[in-house]
């Protein structure tokens, strides 16, 4: 502290510092704890609430954030300012780049080997279900928020009408889930241009909070319109999805009878997976299909600039409903899927954790990137499972995950996707024409 | 079995005279008993929104995790309520002001640290950061609560009992009940510090001052962190009272209680034009009255659906609002 030009002179740990701030957390998470950790309150065999306390508990989060504030100051002490010694050589970077150009294919084919090497594992199976369907969702998401620059948090209300489109055509008209996929995309993007309608004047967090209502209201009504959709109860047997019309049970007219094998309910699950693998990969390549043309080109331009966009003679009504419309149609096959799997639906489904942890998908994932959405969902939906043990702990790690993730991350795991399109060349003008040096 | 709880007699009452005879929707006397009612809840959700409108105008962003910390603050409340009775403390007055202190203590303390790890490291971060940072808080906040305090619905008995009958004919009576008029009271008293505190003092100035033009401020010698700080105690204290009020009104709390009282509260912000304090007073109070009057008059399935569905119609027409300024675009 003395010698400041002293090379390591950074790496004195200030101790009296570090432990006067460990003291202040430590003091701090008494207070937050005494009253909440320290009490605990029941209600009583009469009905009456009685409490215990928990001295034990509180004492051990107080000891814990002490520590716990001890070491990471004193870390961070060691390590320096952040950023100083955070350069990676050009070798490294390209081999990241190559590695990062190689990751979507082999990315792609193991998934599609992935039924053929767990196919003994159920539950390795089921979850891969799952995580697509998370990938679908977050793509189908990206569409609106990552492309169009559009917060969208209710956007679970459009997997719920894609699940309940399916479930009330399939069990009330007999429709099979390919007559119904198309429908249920139909409807629900239609309930994103009605949606769209409404907050096509709002702007950033005013629009946030009416897609917020929205997908309240949707879930609002499926409780309570229980004449059609059950409401708390859902929709039980729903129909099973048919490989066009050929059913995936052990009945003589089913897949296994007809090709001659053994049955085996794994089949049906494998089926499940390639669907869904089938959908997501159309989501994707639907999305990337449609960032070039005009419309995609429009929605970028709204992202980065509405005012600008508007200048430019585009669209805004028409760019931001196609955005919603697409988005809410791939939330509604999702949803569709998603009824099919269950053979089961309820509002519980369809709750505002659904649309958080899409959203956060997405962002996690850097707002556009495809890749870093498969990959944000991959790791938030297998974190979310490995977590599974901890049970009643498990959402406060995943909020608590949240938070730390985009305090380490903010733009996301993978990064902030560019625009497509952007002039390439940076023109050096000269310096007469600017009064600080070239631009 | 006398007066278990103001909640079940109110409801009860409301019940009755809903199912039985429809005639007494008509009267003058109904709607009288529901706009006190629903003055009454809107002040809860005035409260709320006070701390929702006061972040957004000097950080700029929706506090999710808000909602949750007036759920903690009816925790805090409930167990110190238990506590000082447990003493042996009875007069009932000086609880409920040690209550209300001890509450809004703690509670401002949780407001104060989840600023400080959530939102503070991405202050200059992009728009959507610390939004999703607050949802993520608000998911650890309402399950920290219920691994904390467990799952299931708490209830007290009722701590303030009996009420004034303002007017009565033919069979049907005004009343307003003591908790009513706590509620109330207690919420325009608040009201009056809390201008006050805005319009009057070096941290209200400071305030103001950081809601126009945060790097100016710093430049003239304003603590920013520091104000932000303060801005999240307060709307965290005024949220623990809402919480309290909550817990004396319907006498009960649950973990999950956070999540849709914030969203009305946000959307009482909204419909007063978000940044407007006074608007958030006034969405608040007309959150209350449109759900109130809807659950009296149509149906109280739909009282949510209502209230959002007017949110959304609002913005359409107003989209900043009942008292909100409009944006300045810049380009």
């Amino acid at each position: 502290m003395s010698e400041p030009d002293k090379p390591h002179a950074r790496r004195v740990l200030h101790f009296a510092f570090a432990f006067k701030k460990a003291a202040l957390s430590a003091f701090v998470s008494l207070v937050l704890f005494s009253l909440m950790v320290g009490i605990r309150t029941e209600a009583g065999p009469t009905g009456q609430l009685i409490y215990w306390t928990r001295f034990d508990e509180l004492a051990g989060l107080v000891a814990a954030t002490f520590v716990g504030s001890l070491v990471i100051e004193l870390v961070r002490q060691w390590l320096g300012p952040a950023g100083t010694s955070q350069l990676v050589p050009a070798s490294v970077q390209n081999g990241i780049a190559f590695a990062g150009r190689l990751l979507p294919p082999a990315l792609l084919i193991f998934t599609l080997l992935v039924p053929v090497i767990f196919y003994d594992q159920r539950y390795i199976l089921d979850l891969a279900i799952l995580v697509l369907t998370y990938v679908m969702l977050g793509w189908g998401l990206n569409v609106v928020v990552g492309l169009a620059g559009l917060l969208d948090l209710g956007y679970v209300a459009f997997y719920a009408v894609g699940a309940y489109s399916y479930a009330l055509l399939a069990t009330t008209f007999d429709l099979s889930f390919w007559v119904c996929l198309p429908l249920a995309g139909l409807l629900a993007s239609l309930w994103g241009v009605m949606l769209g309608f409404p907050v096509l004047r709002l702007r950033g967090d005013y629009l946030a909070i009416v897609t917020l209502a929205f997908g309240e209201i949707i879930r609002l009504v499926i409780i309570n319109w229980q004449s059609l959709t059950g409401g708390p109860n859902g929709i039980p047997s729903i129909p099973r999805p048919t490989l066009f019309g050929i059913p995936l049970d052990n009945s003589d007219d089913g897949l296994a009878a007809r090709l001659g094998i053994e049955f085996s309910p794994t089949h049906r699950i494998v089926f499940l997976f390639y669907l869904i693998l089938g959908l997501a990969l159309l989501t994707n390549w639907v999305t990337i299909r449609l960032r070039r043309l005009p419309i995609g080109r429009a929605w970028e331009a709204l992202r980065e600039d509405e005012v600008a966009c508007r200048a430019l003679g585009i669209n805004t009504t028409t760019t931001k409903l196609t955005a919603f419309a697409t988005g809410a149609m791939f939330g509604g096959f999702a949803g569709a899927f998603f009824a099919t799997r269950q053979g089961f639906i309820s509002p519980e489904s369809f709750t505002f954790q659904e649309s958080a942890l899409v959203l956060a998908i997405v962002v996690l994932g850097g707002m556009g990137s495809q890749l870093g959405v498969a990959l944000a969902a991959l790791a938030m939906i297998g974190g979310f499972e490995l977590f599974r043990g901890l049970e009643q702990y498990r959402m406060l790690v995943f909020g608590l995950a949240m938070v730390l993730l985009m305090i380490w991350r903010p733009r996301g795991i993978i990064g902030h996707r560019a625009p497509t399109v952007y002039l390439k060349e940076a023109h050096v003008i000269s310096s007469d024409l600017v009064k600080e040096g070239h631009g | 079995m006398s007066g278990k709880s103001a909640i079940f007699d109110r409801g009860k009452t409301s019940f009755n005279f809903a199912g039985k005879c429809a005639n007494d929707r008509q009267r003058m006397e109904y709607f009288a008993q529901q706009l006190i009612n629903g003055i009454v809840l809107g002040s809860i959700y005035g409260l709320i929104a006070i701390g929702y409108t006061m972040v957004y105008g000097i950080v700029g962003m929706i506090n999710f995790a808000h909602g949750d910390i007036f759920m903690i603050g009816g925790f805090i409340a409930l167990i110190s309520f238990l506590i000082l009775v447990s003493f042996g403390l009875t007069a009932i007055p000086l609880i409920l002001l040690i209550v209300l202190l001890v509450s809004m203590a703690i509670t401002a303390l949780y407001g104060w640290t989840v600023e400080r790890i959530a939102y503070r490291p991405l202050r200059h971060s992009f728009r959507l950061a610390p939004m999703l940072s607050a949802i993520g808080m608000s998911f650890v906040l309402s399950n920290y609560s219920q691994v904390a305090q467990g799952a299931r619905v708490k209830p007290v008995p009722p701590i303030i009992t009996g009420g004034y009958e303002l007017a009565e004919r033919n069979g049907f009576a005004v009343q307003v009940s003591n908790v009513q008029i706590i509620v109330v009271l207690t919420t325009v008293a608040l009201l009056l510090v809390f201008t006050w505190l805005v319009s009057r003092t070096r941290l209200g100035r400071d305030m103001r001052a950081c809601e126009q033009d945060q790097t100016m401020a710093a430049l003239l010698g304003v603590d920013v962190d520091r104000t932000i700080s303060m801005t999240f105690v307060i709307g965290a204290a005024l949220a623990a009272v809402a919480g309290m009020m909550y817990l004396l009104y319907y006498g009960l709390v649950d973990f999950y209680m956070g999540f849709v009282a914030g969203i009305k509260a946000f959307t009482a912000a909204v419909l007063g034009g978000i940044g407007s304090l006074p608007g958030a007073m006034l969405g608040g109070l007309a959150i209350g009255l449109i759900e109130t009057m809807w659950s009296a008059y149509f149906s109280i399935e739909y009282k949510d659906v209502a209230a959002f569905s007017i949110l959304i119609v609002v913005l359409i027409f107003l989209p900043t609002g009942l008292l909100g300024r409009p944006e300045v675009e810049k380009v």
